[in-house]
């Protein structure tokens, strides 16, 4: 089912499919191919107000498919300064550039070494061989 | 996402074109009981090709019953809430199956057909249609037999714009001629160099050396508002058939899920949706198939007084704005009030914005009218709008258009 699925090595995942990518002392997130590509077509994303909180392994979004809606969670805890303004007229970004243009949430994060709690690449992609 | 349910899976009944499906990369999941294809490349892609070209639908779930012997017309005609007396022959008409309180059970189409009597119902219900029947025929010893044909045979659906050119090229005999709701056994000649270059090349039978004819009842139904046929084959014919449909480039294969959101763009119910036995035909906006004049039938003294007087609730559509989707259960409010709940909610690719059908109070059933639906704590604004959400592109709705 992995097959094919891209896992950069270049960031840090949760086990429920979000990317994390550090960009100095700015986190970008995302999810990942495998999730797009188990979601299928992504319709609606709702994301945070910027300026709002998240909390690590908390909501802070939902993502919609045509037949189905599920809850976005935070890889870390801190404070949203930016969100991709792009996906409310092109959602599908999410399908077609799930790594770059179909980001979805800058944080500054709190503490910054909650990154290093998360899986690697290889660790990634043994939650999803098993999945 | 995972699902470590393989004990289940492994009950599932499967079409015969399970393993042509797995080769295609289709997602499987369960469906009324059997393990059916959801999507191929997309729902959104199979949805738009659709409605541009042809989709070709595995739609053999379907369960598909004979009912024949000399009583079988009056069987038909207590069991459901339409007159079959009013179909000619090889013509068909969508119905319901009411419980006594009035309740829809089921709906259905039935075919009037020279030999027999066939139903089309749906897969979860089919045993509890063929239940029904028998007690019924049982009850008012009636002379007729009810015959469960659904693992000898199989049901593809072709459905979009170019479904007549390419079924021309099967060799069937003029499709075209084939008026909506209606059915004829009919034969596919499917040429053996055909099958093996897939070239739509409209010389097809006389490409090479023909295979036996493949008999098959040929209907121009559907539920998707194309313009569409349905075929009805026997399992073991049933691969090549879909081979060759594939073949023509026109054609791409269409799953579970782009049938339900073409469905709903066409206004078009779903059991278990929008049809339930908590439902009355009155409320789901289907009284032109309950006919009181043709006698008795299951249900017709609790419909009769549900007949005059104005139903609490009615099915509505749902029209939105870009954003979050409404989904099935989903409560409808009317300034923090609930006054309705969603049927069933979806992406509409075509429209490319949320839709939805609703039972809402009576009161606010008129289009213009404007709600609130609670998607998972947000409130979405909802406008009352009149179904379908697409116009149909049936025969029948051009020739009333021209």
């Amino acid at each position: 089912m992995s097959e094919g699925t891209q896992i950069p090595a270049d960031r840090r995942y949760t086990r429920e499919h979000e990317w994390a990518l550090r960009e100095d002392d700015i986190v970008v997130v995302g999810i990942t191919d495998f999730a797009q590509h188990e979601l299928g077509d992504v319709v609606y994303v709702e994301l945070p107000a910027v300026g709002g909180r998240v909390t690590a392994m908390k909501e802070f979004g939902v993502i919609e498919s045509v037949k189905s809606a599920s809850d976005l969670y935070s890889p870390l805890t801190g404070e949203v300064v930016a969100t991709n303004a792009e996906l409310a007229e092109h959602p599908e970004l999410v399908n077609d550039s799930p790594y770059d243009r179909g980001w979805m949430i800058r944080v500054r994060a709190d503490d910054i070494t909650e990154l290093d709690t998360l899986l690697d690449s290889d660790g990634y992609q043994q939650v999803i061989g098993a999945a | 996402m995972s699902c470590s349910c393989s004990e289940v899976v492994a009950e599932l009944l499967r079409t015969p074109l399970a393993e042509r499906h797995r080769a295609l990369g289709a997602r499987m999941a369960p469906f009324g009981g059997w393990l059916m294809p959801i999507q191929y490349e997309g729902i959104v892609a199979e949805h738009l090709h659709t409605r541009a070209a042809a989709g070709l639908f595995d739609l053999s779930h379907m369960g598909r019953l004979a009912v024949t012997g000399p009583e079988a017309a009056a069987l038909l005609q207590r069991a459901t809430t339409n007159d079959v007396e009013r179909l000619a022959d090889g013509a068909a008409q969508y119905s319901l199956l009411c419980n006594a309180q009035g309740g829809i059970l089921e709906d259905l189409l039935v075919y009037r057909l020279p030999e027999l009597w066939r139903l089309v119902v749906n897969a979860a219900n089919r045993r509890r249609v063929i239940d029904q029947l028998d007690r019924l025929r049982d009850e008012l010893e009636l002379k007729a037999t009810v015959r469960d044909d659904t693992f000898d045979q199989a049901l593809l659906g072709l459905q979009g714009p170019e479904s007549e050119a390419i079924l021309g090229l099967l060799g069937v005999s003029a499709p075209g001629s084939l008026a909506y709701y209606h059915a004829r056994q009919d034969a596919i000649v499917l040429a053996d160099r055909a099958l093996a270059s897939g070239g739509a090349t409209g010389m097809l039978a006389s490409a090479g050396a023909a295979l036996p004819p493949i008999p098959a009842l040929l209907s121009r139904t559907g539920y998707t508002g194309e313009d569409g046929f349905e075929l009805m084959v026997a399992a073991a014919d049933v691969g090549v058939v879909w081979d060759r449909l594939l073949a023509d480039p026109r054609v791409r294969p269409v799953g579970l899920g782009a049938r339900d959101t073409l469905r709903l763009e066409a206004g078009m119910a779903l059991y278990e949706h929008e049809l339930t036995e908590e439902v009355s035909p009155f409320e789901a906006g289907l009284s032109r198939v309950v006919r009181f004049e043709k006698g008795d039938f299951t249900g017709r003294d609790a419909l009769g007084q549900l007949r005059g007087v104005a139903p609490a609730r009615t099915l509505v559509g749902l029209g939105f704005e870009v954003g979050a989707v409404p989904r099935a259960g989903h409560r409808v409010l009317l300034d923090g009030d609930q006054v309705g709940q969603i049927a069933s909610g979806t992406f509409s690719p075509t429209l490319r914005r949320p839709i939805a059908t609703a039972y809402v109070r009576s009161a606010f059933a008129e289009p213009g009218a404007k709600l609130q639906v609670d998607a998972r704590g947000v409130l979405v604004p909802a406008r009352v709008v009149s179904l379908p959400f697409v116009p149909h592109q049936t025969r029948r709705g051009r020739a009333a258009a021209g």
